[in-house]
């Protein structure tokens, strides 16, 4: 019988293979899965894996990988660092619409102005919203020891329906003839968040993302804060003894987290979304947690998890409108590859050992 | 705005050597591409426009190629869906949810050669997209009309989604017609704040049967509303809404309205295939066939049955416009004239009850 | 009794039944979660559930049958879960969120096809007469066998939980995996088994949605009630009756609301009821927050109290009946009620008190 046994570090081999190995177990599962739905699995799987990155429209879709993994990064990694203490922030989806609400509210208010101040300031009241939002639970939390879980996923519900009061209400479109929804930013390029350069689809969110990676693992490896962090994770009473406050630790992290779902949300309704409205909020908060943990609330590894997610967003749209494919079965096919990611990851730490004995001695 | 410009003159290259042309000639064959916002099984606004879109396939057959993409979140992704899409070859390109409007118009921007087909929105800013929606106002007053004659306890009901004119249009005709044969009605509106969520439009319809309202119009996708009506034993009537809902048949359900999106994209379709294509803004109804009035059951009286027949052949011989004059806005100021019917752009941008409805709108 | 419109009976016997998906598979989460097991996957769970109930339940005619494959799906689908995280130690939050994409997207491939057909009733179980007495018979004798269902099982769990054996070690595996191990327990083994049942119930639940509460097979049916579960087991401190009591809190104040549009106010009588019960909850918390050191919180607590009478004798005099309140406001009530009464009950309580197992979302392995 085959026995788990745990490895005394962490292997760095298996540590940078099991994506792989992952990834390839996907592609066969899921390549029987569509083979049995009467698709060619090899098509399927080169236009979900390759097309995006090397086929004949990379030139668009390289850089669409990056809006799409932009936001899930930026999110990912404020989520990573409150997990990491032991903190349950998962009403990032509501932070990220409350981030865009504020900060698009403040563009609007002095819409048609044009200040080359008014986009940072924009920046600064999304990152506002969403830590405004985040401070919620964690003040309840702190104050009267009310649990985070419940109360940042319950926000996401109010702030959803707030979206909807601005998309229907306060921030509808004077010009819009009625209909919900808010100005279109690229209408309006001084509070407006264009792609840097031409085609790569890189703009003031992904920059952010990929600096705030850079930083978080600074923080995280370097600073007195990031080493809290940890600690408070790992052994929380410990953490007390070396005078780590829990509660600027919750304010700390959960503000951080929140901050940066608001950025995530700015930067989307500013660029690619262009405006509020109803349904502007697509489950990029709730995604994030997947890809805080894909990437082993690493950072770096984030950064990766990120850009995996984002390509099967856009392959797996390519496969289902290109090769019929219904959207569910990428659905599916997302959910195994999540699957296999989470499983073979067991590796990294433990080894597979034939025969019983080991276990009861290493239970001892 | 550089951005659009620099990548359009990137792609114009490609869409040229896909599309080009190809305009007042004809076209052998036609890529029909469609965005979806919901699943194809939504039983409702996504599978009425995937049904169109069979219509197409099995009217052209082989000259054309169908493909789809469903559950496209408004916003960039519909953005990136389009680009593929068009990209990919496709000639025309329908968009099915009023959200994809901006998105439409600034891919169009990027493919002049590729048609785009935006659903019951109103900006056309390039020459290749053309907008469509249907009257299902038109539909509403027909059910009003069942529904003032039908209603014992004088009191009827209407699930609304969100606070947006084309909802505020199906509630306020409605009302009007149910208020034309019943002047002792009254109209409660439940707003549910979602556009699916089948429970929840299920409490919606119960609490509206609980407190006495017998007949039911929702504006929500699923067919809760109509399966808790059911549960009623007969006393509560409602109606289909979006697809036939004929489970239902022959009561709760007693009628319907089918949004029925395929005559309009067999002519489109046809019209690039002939080479008759134009740039348009169609918002046919019940004349044009887009808006379909399902069976009227035997659960209605001869008599309702036939008023409300009426109403529907009035409105398709254009006899009667559902908002004719004199009607006034919820406040007391007047709205229309006596006689005068509805602009289209007052309808189009309807953020107001007309008078008589009780209970505020969201702002 | 008719408060402006909005008749309470009518109102605590919709929300019965209007609680018991939620209610079930929350049953079923507080379980998995007291084994120290934290499943994000609910929703998966109850959506793959109702897919497995509608299609049993129209295939065999039977909505009994029907709520049986809505239980062996939910566990199958758990079954992924329970191997990921019990045998290959994987993350439990990324694999039950995993596990809610992977159930929504098989419901929707295995769901084809299935839209638009009528299911099979499920009928009351009590003669109807017994439900036409006033007041008790809607409330007491009106439902069909689910509804007593879910209240059984509330009392089930609670009682295996709290006096049996098999509730004892669920507990110790979940508040210390390494005790419960070293008193010779199968920790993965006994986890496994608490994730198959939380995985039934949570199927049962999404079969009622399915073949009860809508009648109907369409994508993505529960439209979330699987986040809600989740809520309430935190909301109840992982206690089957405080899950029952959140279930019907949360499901009342959304069916209320609803009633609330449609009679244009809230009556007042109703308000002053809302009061009495969040006074008396308020007043319940306070008092515990006093001790022999600070009984100054027993005034405070008598003057919450009196709060909502006063409102109420106010109101009649100055001939108030209802109170307008915008409907979006009424659209967040049920989430932001349960926050408040959630900061209510857990304020002024040690940590040790909330209630959360020790070992909640950590993976066990022997060798550690």
């Amino acid at each position: 019988m085959l026995r788990l046994e745990k490895r005394p570090t962490p292997s760095r081999f298996w540590l940078y293979a099991t994506p792989v190995v992952a990834v390839v177990l996907t592609m066969i599962v899921g390549g029987i899965l569509f083979a049995l739905m009467g698709k060619n699995p090899f098509e399927v799987i080169r236009t979900i894996f390759w097309d995006p990155v090397f086929g004949e429209f990379a030139f668009y879709l390289r850089g669409q990988l990056l809006v799409k993994a932009g936001p899930l990064i930026l999110i990912a990694i404020g989520l990573a660092l409150g997990f990491r203490a032991g903190i349950w922030n998962i009403g990032a989806e509501g932070q990220y619409i409350m981030g865009a609400v504020v900060g698009a509210s403040v563009g609007l208010a002095v819409f048609p102005t044009d200040n080359r101040l008014i986009f940072p300031v924009m920046v600064l009241a999304g990152a506002f919203g969403g830590w405004a939002w985040a401070m919620i639970p964690a003040i309840l939390k702190t104050r009267f020891n009310t649990n985070e879980i419940l109360v940042s996923l319950m926000l996401v519900y109010v702030a959803q329906t707030i979206l909807a009061k601005a998309a229907t209400g306060f921030l509808k479109n004077p010009e819009g003839m009625g209909f919900p929804g808010s100005r279109n930013f690229s209408s309006y390029p001084a509070a407006a968040n264009p792609e840097l350069i031409a085609g790569s689809g890189l703009h003031w969110g992904g920059v952010t993302a990929l600096v705030t990676a850079v930083l978080a693992y600074i923080l995280l490896s370097r600073h007195i804060a990031g080493y809290q962090i940890k600690l408070a994770g790992q052994a929380p009473r410990a953490a007390r003894f070396h005078g780590v406050s829990p509660t600027r630790l919750v304010m700390l992290c959960m503000g951080l987290s929140g901050a940066l779902a608001g950025l995530a949300g700015l930067f989307e309704v500013t660029g690619p979304a262009g405006q509020i409205s109803i349904d502007f909020n697509t489950g990029y908060g709730f995604t994030a947690i997947i890809v805080a943990f894909l990437g082993r609330l690493n950072p770096l590894g984030i950064v990766l998890a990120g850009f995996l997610m984002a390509l099967t967003y856009v392959g797996g749209e390519m496969a289902s409108t290109n090769l019929g494919l219904p959207a569910a079965a990428i659905q599916v096919f997302q959910g195994m590859l999540l699957f296999f990611l989470l499983a073979v990851d067991v590796l990294t730490n433990y080894r597979f050992r034939l025969g019983a004995g080991a276990a009861s001695a290493g239970a001892k | 705005m550089n951005r659009r410009t620099l990548l359009a003159t990137a792609a114009l290259g490609l869409s040229l050597a896909f599309g080009g042309g190809a305009q007042a000639a004809g076209m052998d064959k036609v890529k029909a591409c469609f965005v979806y916002v919901g699943p194809i099984g939504d039983g409702g606004w996504t599978f009425q426009h995937h049904q169109g879109a069979l219509a197409v396939k099995e009217k052209f057959g082989d000259k054309v190629e169908i493909q789809y993409q469903e559950s496209v979140p408004e916003g960039a992704d519909a953005e990136r869906v389009l680009t593929q899409m068009a990209l990919g070859g496709c000639n025309i390109i329908f968009t099915t949810s009023f959200g994809y409007m901006d998105a439409t118009n600034a891919v169009a921007a990027k493919f002049p050669d590729v048609k785009f087909e935006h659903a019951t929105g109103f900006k056309r800013e390039h020459p290749n997209v053309s907008t469509y929606n249907a009257r299902f106002y038109e539909g509403r007053a027909v059910q009003g009309t069942i529904a003032g004659m039908m209603t014992k306890s004088n009191k009827i009901g209407y699930i609304g989604s969100f606070p947006i004119p084309e909802v505020m249009n199906g509630i306020n005709s409605y009302y009007l017609a149910a208020k034309k044969v019943n002047p002792n009605v009254e109209l409660s509106v439940v707003w549910a704040f979602t556009w699916f969520d089948p429970a929840k439009e299920a409490d919606a319809a119960k609490a509206l049967i609980d407190q006495g309202v017998d007949v039911i119009a929702a504006h929500t996708d699923s067919t809760a509303p109509l399966a808790e009506a059911a549960k009623a034993g007969g006393a509560v009537i409602g109606f289909g809404q979006a697809s036939d809902m004929e489970a239902y048949k022959p009561s709760p359900r007693v009628s319907s309205i089918i949004d029925n999106w395929a005559p309009y994209y067999v002519e489109r379709v046809g019209a690039l295939l002939d080479g008759t294509y134009e740039q348009s803004d169609i918002w046919a109804g019940i004349a044009g066939g887009e808006v379909l009035i399902g069976e009227i059951t035997d659960a209605v009286p001869a008599e309702v049955k036939a008023a409300a027949e009426k109403v529907r052949d009035d409105i398709a011989a254009g006899t009667f416009h559902p908002f004719t004059g004199p009607i006034k806005k919820q406040d007391g100021s007047e709205w229309l004239a006596e006689g005068a019917t509805a602009p289209d752009g007052d309808l189009l941008g309807m953020d107001f009850f007309v008078e008589g409805i009780k209970g505020d709108i969201p702002k | 009794m008719d408060f402006g419109g909005i008749n309470p009976v009518i109102l605590i016997a919709g929300l019965m039944a209007t609680a018991v998906p939620i209610l079930l598979a929350a049953l079923g989460e507080t379980v998995v979660e007291r084994s120290g097991v934290l499943n994000l996957g609910v929703e998966g769970m109850m959506v793959i559930g109702a897919l497995g109930g509608f299609v049993t339940a129209v295939h065999t005619g039977s909505p009994a049958l029907g709520f049986l494959g809505g239980a062996v799906a939910g566990a199958l689908l758990s079954l992924i879960f329970a191997a990921l995280t019990q045998v290959f130690l994987a993350n439990q939050v990324a694999t039950g969120l995993a596990l809610t994409l992977f159930g929504l997207g098989v419901s929707s491939l295995g769901g084809q096809g299935y839209n638009g057909i009528k299911p099979p009733h499920t009928p009351g179980l009590l003669p109807e007469a017994l439900a036409g007495i006033p007041v008790a018979g809607p409330i007491l004798f009106g439902h069909d066998w689910v509804v007593y269902f879910s209240i059984a099982m509330t009392a089930l769990v609670w009682w295996v939980l709290k006096a049996t054996r098999i509730g004892l070690i669920i507990r110790a595996v979940g508040e210390s995996h390494d005790s419960a191990h070293a008193l010779g327990y199968k920790v993965n083994r006994i986890r496994l088994l608490c994730i198959l049942f939380g995985g039934a119930m949570a199927g049962i639940g999404g079969a009622y949605v399915s073949l009860a509460r809508v009648p109907q097979w369409v994508d993505g049916i529960t439209a979330g009630a699987g986040w809600i579960a989740l809520a309430i087991v935190v909301f109840a401190s992982w206690r089957p009756w405080r899950v029952l009591a959140g279930a019907y809190f949360f499901g009342g104040i959304g069916a209320l609301q609803l009633n609330v549009q449609v009679s244009g106010g809230i009556p007042l009588g109703i308000l002053g009821l809302i009061a009495l019960v969040c006074g008396a909850i308020l007043a319940v918390g306070l008092l515990r927050r006093s001790t022999p050191e600070r009984p100054q919180m027993h005034p405070a607590a008598v003057a919450v109290l009196a709060v909502p009478p006063l409102v109420w004798v106010v109101g009649l005099a100055m001939g108030v009946t209802q109170i307008k309140v915008p409907v979006e406001y009424l659209s967040m009530a049920p989430f932001v009620l349960t926050i408040v009464v959630l900061v209510i009950m857990s304020s002024g309580r040690g940590k040790a008190a909330t209630g959360a197992p020790a070992s909640l979302g950590q993976n066990f392995h022997a060798s550690r």
